[in-house]
């Protein structure tokens, strides 16, 4: 096994962990490069099915690009994809600053979405290496009934032993890729020949390596045109991957405060 | 804050010895858990390593260093890693961060795991994802408690490759002596914790000041051993467990369509299409028909450990999750009892009695702890025999289930050797399993002559027992060696003759010198010893005959199973009598010899004797005479055997 085998083997177990233990479950699609890699482990995991909804959140503020491509992927991909919209900016805590007030609409649309689909587990893909919050999370990550995290008492989790059971009322984030880093999801990407929202690749030396809402997301300096490229540009890169979100530079507790309410 | 993709400060690309960036970005980085006592500095360790190889990202210490004046703060390099707001207020890492770093030779995950005592439980969560671990230890300190606990957990979760970083030397005048006062008693700990010191590395290291970290330190020239990232690209990546035995939990069955998939990873050895497998604790045996993928159509012939995959059976057979696959050749053990070196967790203190639910892989078992053995004093590695375990404290455990569990002894394998415990909603402990002194089960329940139908018989047992007057069972005594059980059982034999009983003795005499001549004393042995014994005596019973037997049978698993093959005829016997009351009567001289070590595993010195929970009748040796005892039988044979019309 190279060492990308060895991360899909452990993300398929996660994701099979989930499917068995969790009654109402559903994974969050973003379109994102790491969900799509995230999705395509679930197809391997389940021979070819998804037994279970794709929650996709929208602000109603992605690129067209993204809703062309999440379109095209459900209908060639036979998927059960749930769309929920979110509420108006107005009604975000006004203190948040304010790409955060925006992106914190995100977070609004998906307790929605939950409630109305009375899921009791949610499997994300977000990794440790993109920040610092997400480095502290577990795999199988427990929410009280209002959606918050607690990361000063977080249950211990070791030996590929996940915490399974709740009380009733809190539910679970499940974190398939956790252990994977950009590089491997590049990596990955190329190797499985998983389709990709264009924007990731540059255009009059511009890329976006993140994709979120239009308005708080920017693209960065890059020529990279091919995978290969973005590869070798990673190789040497020293910005960080959310460099060109907004949110996570407007004052040093934004994002951490947007996370323990319920953010991804 | 990812580090995975950084490039190389210039110091370091001047190396001669460089790997290719390739080679480095697709191999797995090795895993580093960093533990040691609270402030002893482990975050600042951290934060200088990351600092010193190159791994921080542009702006990132400017942007703290910024914040810190901000906040009119010294700046400390401890607050690269402490990205939440509460742990700055707070001043302790309350979880552990992963992050990415590397030297030119690899690159690397690193754990940071809190010192605190009260979050042991995250410790525990960092260090057992490791491949390897840093032990930060106050120059000026030595080893603290945490320091201790943080080795002996390292210890239990089967980490042997150690790097010792001995800080803060600069505060102790970067002294010789004082460094290697703190490294003897570092080594001497790990030393009597069992560890094997060749794979033991101790840095004299300032990690506020960076020496000995990347860069070699002028202020040590009496130390000639590695730096810290030198020391830690000697470690060794883990290694897989393809030469281990197959070893295949079942961690789920789909039927998405016309094809029924059990699914699961294979944690040891390899699978082959078309192997016989075996499926314990069922004991139920398939051939594999075929192994699963998508979204390739090409046939895979054979998975290894490691992989997630999907096989079907060429039978429709009922398996559930939590069932292990193995080769019929090489199965798990199989066994209802066995002992845990524990770490606990929980809030509530582990006490005999208690019942929780175990995860060993994707099974699950309801257990109870029989008894607590020992807990383990990790300041001085001593034992004391108190009847709970509190949090954070590690413990050898006897524990139960109702049910047969496959498992295997950690030391044979780490993957299928190691079990959770949960109670209420939380994990509250986790263990390593070991067999010492107790059987593989899988022999006495393994029906192996399918084809041997049982003949009716035309004479109905009541008209035996008629025709002789009383009723026929087994009185089965179990009790220590030197008890009593044979001179009881020879005497009530006696007497029951003299009254016209159908009576007969099986004991070790007349039965390990031919039934059982083949055996020896290994647990296993045992186990198939007092089988043959049981299904003799059944034969006997069912022959109209009050059978006596006198085996020590020291395992509450295998008097159950006799009991099992004729529940009404069975009476159970406690023959008890204090262990050092039998060592004193030593009829056979056998306490001695085991006390001299010359015989291994006997019951009550080396190995463990079972007492019934809820004999038919308890005979207490060492408060009565024997004639007493044999009075006491004879009452309960009377009144339990007679027929009305019997004298």
């Amino acid at each position: 096994m190279d060492h990308l085998d060895v991360l899909e083997s452990k993300s398929i177990y996660i994701i099979r962990e989930a499917f068995n233990r969790i009654d109402k479950l559903a994974m969050l699609w973003s379109i994102g490069k790491d969900s799509n890699v995230m999705l395509w482990c679930a197809r391997k995991a389940f021979f070819g099915h998804i037994p279970f909804p794709l929650l996709n959140i929208d602000t109603e503020k992605k690129f067209a690009e993204v809703y062309e491509f999440r379109d095209r992927i459900t209908k060639e991909w036979n998927l059960d994809v749930r769309i929920g919209g979110c509420p108006p900016v107005e009604e975000m805590d006004q203190s948040l600053p304010p790409a955060a007030r925006s992106a914190a609409r995100k977070t609004a649309g998906l307790k929605r979405l939950i409630a109305e689909g009375s899921y009791t587990g949610l499997i994300a893909g977000i990794r440790r290496d993109e920040e610092g919050t997400r480095a502290k999370e577990r795999v199988f990550s427990p929410r009280s009934e209002t959606n918050t995290w607690n990361f000063r008492d977080q249950p211990p989790e070791f030996w590929d032993q996940f915490n399974t059971e709740f009380a009733p009322g809190t539910h679970v984030r499940v974190h398939p890729l956790l252990h994977w880093t950009e590089m491997d999801i590049w990596l990955y990407t190329r190797r499985e020949n998983i389709p990709l929202v264009p924007l990731y690749f540059a255009k009059d030396g511009k890329r976006y390596r993140s994709l979120g809402d239009q308005d708080i997301t920017f693209p960065v300096d890059s020529n990279a045109d091919t995978i290969d490229a973005i590869i070798e540009e990673l190789k040497y890169s020293k910005v960080a991957e959310r460099a060109g979100r907004a949110m996570d530079h407007e004052a040093e507790d934004s994002f951490e405060r947007l996370r323990a309410d319920g953010y991804l | 804050m990812r580090m995975g993709t950084c490039k190389m400060t210039k110091s370091l690309d001047s190396s001669t010895s460089r790997i290719s960036e390739e080679q480095i970005q697709t191999t797995l980085p090795l895993k580093i858990v960093i533990v040691g006592h609270v402030d002893h500095g482990k975050s600042t360790l951290v934060g200088r390593l990351f600092h010193d190889t190159g791994s921080i990202p542009d702006g990132k210490v400017e942007s703290i260093r910024a914040m810190c004046d901000r906040r009119g703060m010294p700046f400390e390099w401890a607050f690269i890693l402490d990205a939440l707001q509460a742990e700055r207020d707070q001043g302790i890492t309350i979880d552990i961060s992963q992050i990415f770093f590397r030297t030119q030779h690899r690159h690397y995950v690193l754990i940071d795991a809190p010192g605190h005592r009260e979050f042991v439980k995250n410790m525990i969560t960092g260090a057992a994802q490791a491949d390897a671990a840093v032990l930060v230890v106050d120059g000026r300190d030595g080893m603290q408690e945490q320091t201790r606990r943080h080795a002996y957990l390292l210890h239990l979760l089967g980490l042997h490759q150690i790097v010792v970083a001995i800080n803060k030397m600069d505060l102790v005048g970067w002294s010789e002596a004082r460094f290697h006062e703190v490294a003897t008693e570092v080594r001497e700990y790990l030393d009597d914790l069992g560890l094997d010191l060749q794979h033991i590395m101790q840095i004299p290291v300032s990690a506020r000041d960076g020496d000995n970290i990347v860069a070699r330190s002028t202020e040590t020239p009496w130390y000639s051993g590695p730096t810290l990232t030198d020391a830690l690209d000697t470690l060794q990546p883990p290694v897989g467990s393809l030469d281990l035995p197959l070893r295949f939990p079942v961690q789920d069955v789909y039927k998405f369509d016309d094809r029924r998939i059990l699914a699961g990873r294979i944690e040891s050895g390899h699978l082959r299409k078309g192997d016989t497998i075996l499926f314990s604790p069922s004991n139920k045996q398939a051939r594999v028909a075929s192994i699963e993928t998508w979204p390739s159509k090409d046939e895979v012939l054979a998975v290894r450990a490691g992989q997630s995959v999907g096989i079907t059976l060429d039978e429709q057979l009922f398996v559930e999750r939590g069932e292990f696959i193995s080769l019929p050749t090489n199965p798990p053990m199989l066994t209802n009892v066995f002992r845990g070196h524990i770490f606990w967790l929980g809030r509530e203190p582990l006490m005999a009695g208690r019942k929780y639910t175990m995860k060993l892989c994707t099974a699950e078992y309801q257990v109870e702890v029989e008894k607590v053995e020992r807990v383990i004093d990790v300041a001085d590695l001593g034992t004391s025999v108190i009847d709970r375990v509190d949090r954070n404290a590690v413990a050898e455990v006897i524990l139960r289930s109702r049910r047969q569990i496959a498992v295997d002894p950690f030391d044979h394998n780490m993957h299928t050797g190691r079990f959770v415990l949960v109670d209420n909603y939380e994990m509250v402990g986790g263990g390593l399993i070991s067999m010492d002194g107790y059987a593989d089960q899988r022999r006495s329940q393994t029906i192996r002559s399918t084809n041997i139908f049982r003949v009716e018989h035309t004479i109905p047992l009541e008209a035996r027992w008629e025709a002789n007057g009383h009723k026929s069972g087994i009185l089965w005594m179990t009790g220590l060696s030197g008890a009593g059980k044979s001179t009881l059982a020879f005497a009530l034999e006696h007497y029951l003759f003299k009254k016209g009983y159908l009576v007969y003795v099986l004991d070790g005499d007349n039965v390990r010198h031919g039934l059982c001549s083949d055996l020896g004393f290994s647990p296993e042995d045992r186990v198939e010893n007092i089988r043959r014994v049981g299904q003799a005596a059944g034969l006997f019973a069912r022959a109209g005959y009050l059978v006596i037997t006198a085996f020590i049978s020291p395992y509450r698993a295998d008097r159950d199973r006799v009991r099992a093959l004729a529940p009404e005829m069975f009476h159970e016997i406690f023959v008890d009598a204090e262990l050092g009351i039998c060592e004193t009567r030593d009829p056979k001289g056998l306490y001695k010899k085991a006390r001299r070590g010359e015989i291994e595993e006997f019951t009550g010195i080396t190995a463990p004797y079972e007492p019934p929970a809820l004999p038919e009748l308890r005979i207490d040796t060492s408060a009565q005479s024997i004639e007493d005892s044999v009075a006491m039988l004879s009452d309960y044979v009377l009144s339990t055997f007679s027929l009305a019309s019997n004298r």
